[in-house]
């Protein structure tokens, strides 16, 4: 870890000042050399690890007050980029007009890290790629831009089968933004020229050629706000992993139907801990819309979901699990008690 | 009485709350890291980022540049050492690779400087800005890798002295009526202990303070000195709490000697708090290990050959291996037995002990074979127990000192519901889950070693217990001083006990499940020379004395029967006798059997143990059974444990409280070994992958819903003075095998590599 500054916002002119007067060009938001601290739960921790060296640490926790607000008004959610995971996991109307929200944040992390940790953060956490995260592998081209990836022929056993590329296999390792990204999520930014909207599927970059740059926000941009349309109480997320709590995926689904007598109106299947960034299937989707549910058909959507997956050595079981997944998760969507 | 604080049976003593609770729940208890320190510098280590070749050079310009660095120490300017024997060997290291002695490197994750700083945070930093250039050749991971050499343990291993055999297996084994050829294997494991592997060291002069949680107080003086170059008695090793070790502090680290003669050097005290994943390379760990199981029975279930071949990994210098085929050639009745264990030497740091060493991965290959071969009999694994059960162990004929195995899956079947099962593989389910139910055996050595302890009784009834014990989180402060008070018949609360200091009588090695043993029989022991004092000096007679020493109490309120031995004796009336204001009393013990070096090898901090098969005329073990509920989800494929039930036999039980916890613990551990816990190496270039609690995963409180522990009562004279059969290390053993045969009861699935994880399920 590597000594570094330490200021608090006092409003978000100054947070996006302090932010952006750090920023260089052509540099990636990630090694920008001031960062922004909310919960802390993944800044601290690569800071520790030395993987990120920011100089200077903006503390937008005074922005709470602002920017923290629950706000479903029955037709649409708003959501504060600083409220707390566990807020929103707990709070009622979120749990009835938006499980897929609520399961995706109650089932993440531990009691004491959704204290801690933001919906913003949250979907700002970056992978738990082991070789990633140790900075003794020189061969890491999200950390050392052309410097190779160990983890390709490496123990990928946690690795991305969806959305690789031959630059980086390392997976988006959040819950959360599954829901956004199939709830069709709006993410709010503010930034120097003061707040920006744009649909959460944008947020997220595939690694490409560039696995370095991982989002589309410019350095002094901060997400403000999440906002959802409308009301998804049939949906749910359906994790699977290792232990019972405390750990990330090895696949997860997210689902909302709009089923109306028996006929599927409309459909999001989202995918977490297979792909390199939250990772909407719409080509799964595509086959739900108008039909009526039966077992094939979840089969059908279940493959289509993976039909460009690409297994390595130790991750190939998660094209099958993730099949699984889907299936299972669209049959807990259709019977699901609403 | 509460599910914590069990109602004692027959031989047991009270659950009386641990003696350490309050200090340690307040956070009053200091541990090795707490202890202040006058002006100290602080170490952050810089470790290899390969695992063999050599370190060309340092570019350290950078790292000097951080503001407080005090110096960065090297191969090329670090104290010179003398060489750190193996503790099988007769010294007390658990490697021999000694870092900071050249360039070259023998694993991964070894040491190669130290930065020395004025604070911890300028230490890290500039550790963080060491730059090495290295020439790697390539290393030799583990069994699936070029150029490892392979070699049976016999003959290079001290201490593994026999492969054990009887009878002839190949014969029995070809004109057996039923045969089962397996193969399974277990995963490379690391203790993990919440307590990092820290170390402070403080110089007065010539005399060096070492602050470090150990399991062995007495070793790491005598090995440290040793290192040094310095007499022993110049060294004094303190930690009155050890935040846990499961093998990882029995012998001496590197970095124990390393870090004194760098303070000797500076003249200033040093605290090195390495990281996390440090650990996994500075320490020891569980090797990973593989197996091949031949067993042939009749058509009634009886075993009349078994053949167990071990192969461990270990490092390049070191011999390390566990060995456990003494355990498995011992634990059922079979008249033509053979065994062999190799060593495989690969580019890795020396593996060492961890909980239940031999007994983890052996009995895993061998309950699990238990198992297959009851499916093969179409019979219940309980019955084939039944059948193969015995009272003499088949190797030497030696009858065992107790053994209440079938009782113990008697008792643990019904508080399961064994009787529910329904027999057949793939035939129970909940909704979304298949379920299954398996069982094990369980069972780990007995040992003893010779120890020494001080006790000082005044004449108020306070009393004070002193000996270089350790407590690791198992209760040691409680049963001493559970013990002392009982024996001397004064109030548990009048009695202090102090541990973990080598200044103290000494102990031996808090391993090997031996502790409560040999530290509470010496205390029984010592208290009784106390008694001999008091009962005497008011006694009308020896013979009178004698007798009531034996069986009364001693009472600080006055009893005018007491001259009569039938009344607790009036210590006020016994000190007034002996004209004395404080009775002390020093003690040395040795169990039966112990070799003639016992008290010189105790106080050089070498342990001389005796026990498990290695009793002259019998053999003691402790036994258990354990039963699990598995449930397999149908579609995840993810594997639960719901329900753990283990019943255990071990002797004079002193404290339920504590000794339930222990097994309990052991039981969560054993379920993690089987589902959980796994080093990941990258064969590439041997390599620890997950080395942090994220990614090496061990239970949630959400993982062990219901864990239910059953003490039974047993009682065993033939053991040691106590009457206490270790169990530490029992429940942790067989519960590996326990789950994977409930598995195959859930799915039709055999599954015989460990950790099982869900992508190894083909539902």
């Amino acid at each position: 870890m590597r000594s570094f500054s330490y200021r608090r916002a006092s409003d978000p002119d100054m947070a996006v000042r302090a932010l952006s007067a750090a920023a260089a060009a052509n540099n990636p938001l990630t090694k920008a050399t001031a960062q922004p601290l909310a919960g802390g739960t993944t800044l601290i921790d690569l800071m520790k690890l030395d993987v990120m060296r920011p100089a200077a640490v903006v503390d937008i926790n005074p922005l709470a007050h602002a920017w923290s607000a629950i706000e479903p008004d029955g037709e649409a959610l708003r959501l504060g980029a600083l409220a707390k995971m566990s807020d929103v996991a707990a709070h009622a109307e979120i749990r009835r007009s938006y499980p897929v929200i609520a399961d995706s944040l109650r089932l993440a992390a531990s009691a004491q890290l959704r204290n801690m940790a933001t919906l913003g953060g949250n979907v700002m956490q970056r992978t738990r790629c082991s070789y990633f995260r140790d900075v003794s592998y020189e061969n890491c081209n999200k950390r050392n831009p052309g410097s190779g990836c160990a983890a390709m022929d490496g123990v990928n056993r946690m690795h991305a089968v969806l959305g690789t590329s031959d630059q980086c296999i390392a997976t988006y390792p959040g819950d959360f933004a599954q829901a956004l990204i199939a709830l069709d999520a709006v993410v709010e930014i503010t930034g120097k020229a003061g707040t920006r909207s744009m649909p959460f599927a944008q947020l997220h970059k595939a690694p490409g050629s560039t696995p370095e740059i991982e989002t589309t926000l410019q350095p002094g941009e901060l997400i403000s706000a999440f906002s959802i349309q409308g009301r998804w109480p049939r949906s749910v997320y359906l994790k699977a992993r290792d232990r019972q709590s405390y750990e990330f995926a090895l696949s997860s689904a997210a689902v909302a139907l709009d089923v109306q007598d028996g006929t599927i109106r409309d459909a999001r299947v989202a995918l977490g801990g297979v792909a390199t960034v939250p990772w909407r299937a719409r080509e799964a989707e595509a086959l739900l819309k108008g039909e009526k549910f039966d077992e094939a058909l979840a089969q059908r959507v279940a493959h289509a979901a993976f039909a460009d997956a690409r297994g390595r050595r130790h991750n190939s079981f998660k094209i099958g699990l993730g099949r699984r997944v889907v299936a299972r998760a669209l049959q807990q969507a259709v019977t699901m008690e609403i | 009485m509460t599910a914590a604080a069990p109602e004692p049976k027959a031989n047991m003593g009270r659950p009386v709350p641990r003696y350490d609770a309050t200090a340690k729940v307040t956070g009053r208890a200091t541990y090795a890291s707490d202890m202040p320190l006058d002006n100290p510098a602080y170490a952050f280590l810089v470790t290899s980022a390969i695992a063999k070749g050599r370190i060309d050079r340092f570019d350290l310009d950078d790292a000097r540049g951080v503001r407080g660095v005090i110096d960065i120490i090297t191969h090329e300017n670090a104290p010179k050492l003398k060489e750190a024997k193996l503790f099988s060997n007769g010294g007390y290291a658990g490697t021999t690779i000694q870092p900071l002695k050249s360039a070259e490197i023998a694993h991964d994750g070894q040491i190669i400087a130290v930065v020395i700083a004025e604070s911890y945070e300028a230490a890290r930093e500039a550790a963080s800005r060491v730059k090495v250039s290295y020439t790697a050749t390539a290393p030799s991971a583990s069994f699936e890798s070029a150029g490892t050499t392979t070699a049976a343990a016999k003959g290079q291993n001290a201490q593994f002295k026999e492969d054990p055999v009887v009878g002839d297996f190949a014969k029995a084994f070809e004109a057996a009526e039923v045969k089962l050829t397996a193969s399974y294997d277990t995963p490379t494991q690391h203790h993990n202990p919440m307590e990092l592997f820290t170390t402070s060291c403080a110089w007065m002069g010539d005399n060096l303070v070492v602050y470090e949680g150990s399991q062995y107080v007495y070793g790491l003086k005598n090995g440290v000195a040793e290192q040094l170059g310095i007499d022993a008695d110049k060294v004094r090793v303190v930690n009155p709490y050890v935040g846990g070790g499961f093998g990882s502090r029995g012998s001496m680290t590197p970095r124990t000697a390393i870090i004194a003669g760098i303070a000797k050097r500076l003249n200033r005290p040093i605290k090195l708090v390495p990281t996390r994943d440090q650990g996994f390379t500075i320490a020891t760990y569980r090797a990973e290990t593989r197996h091949e199981i031949k067993l042939g029975a009749s058509r009634d279930g009886k075993l009349v050959a078994l053949r167990h071949e071990g192969a461990e990994i270990s490092s390049r210098p070191d011999a390390y291996c566990v060995g456990g085929t003494k355990t498995t050639t011992r634990l059922y009745a079979c008249p033509n037995i053979e065994s062999l264990v190799s060593i495989v030497r690969a580019d890795r740091n020396t593996p060492g002990f961890m909980r239940s060493p031999p007994e983890v991965p052996y009995l895993f290959a061998l309950e699990s074979a238990m198992d297959e071969l009851a499916v093969k009999l179409n019979m219940d694994p309980v019955e084939l127990r039944r059948i193969n059960d015995t009272t003499t162990e088949p190797i030497g004929g030696k009858p065992y000192t107790s053994r209440s195995l079938m009782a113990c899956f008697d008792e643990a079947a019904k508080a399961f519901g064994w009787s529910q099962r329904s027999p057949q593989a793939r035939s129970m389910s909940d909704g979304d889950w298949l379920l299954g139910y398996g069982c094990a055996a369980t069972c780990y050595p007995t040992q003893m070693a010779p120890s020494a302890a001080r006790v000082r009784l005044q004449r108020d009834g306070r009393t004070r217990v002193e000996v270089a014990g350790h407590e690791i989180g198992t209760g040691a402060y409680t049963v001493i001083a559970q013990t002392a008070a009982e024996r001397l018949g004064v109030p548990l609360e009048k009695v202090a006990v102090f541990l973990g200091d080598s200044d103290l009588p000494p102990a031996p090695v808090a391993g090997g499940s031996n502790s409560t043993a040999s530290t509470c029989s010496v205390v029984m022991m010592v208290c009784d020379q106390i008694r001999q004092r008091l009962f005497k000096a008011v006694m009308p007679s020896d013979s009178i004395a004698d007798k009531a020493k034996e069986t009364v109490g001693i009472s600080p309120a006055p009893s005018t029967r007491a001259a009569k031995g039938d009344r607790p004796l009036d210590i006020e009336k016994a000190f007034d006798a002996l004209g004395v204001g404080v009775v002390e009393e020093y003690g040395e013990w040795k169990p039966e059997g112990a070799p003639l070096d016992s008290f010189r090898a105790l106080h050089a901090g070498q342990p001389r143990f005796v026990g498990g098969h290695q009793m002259k005329d019998k053999i003691a073990y402790a036994f258990g059974a354990e039963f699990v509920e598995v449930r397999v989800n149908r579609f995840t494929h993810e594997i639960r444990c719901p329900r753990l039930v283990g019943a255990f036999a071990a002797g004079r039980i002193i404290n339920p409280r504590t000794a339930r916890s222990q097994l309990m613990g052991g039981l969560i551990w054993g379920m993690s070994s089987a589902l959980l816990e796994a080093t990941e190496v990258d064969e590439r270039n041997a390599r620890y992958v997950n080395d942090n609690l994220a990614d090496y995963l061990v239970p949630v409180n959400a993982d062990v819903p219901g864990v239910e522990v059953i003490m039974l009562s047993e009682q065993d004279d033939h053991i040691n003075p106590v009457g206490a059969k270790g169990l530490g290390e029992l429940a942790n053993v067989g519960t590996n095998a326990a789950i994977c045969n409930a598995i195959y009861h859930a799915t039709g699935q055999r599954i015989r590599s460990l950790p099982v994880r869900l992508e190894n399920i083909e539902v």
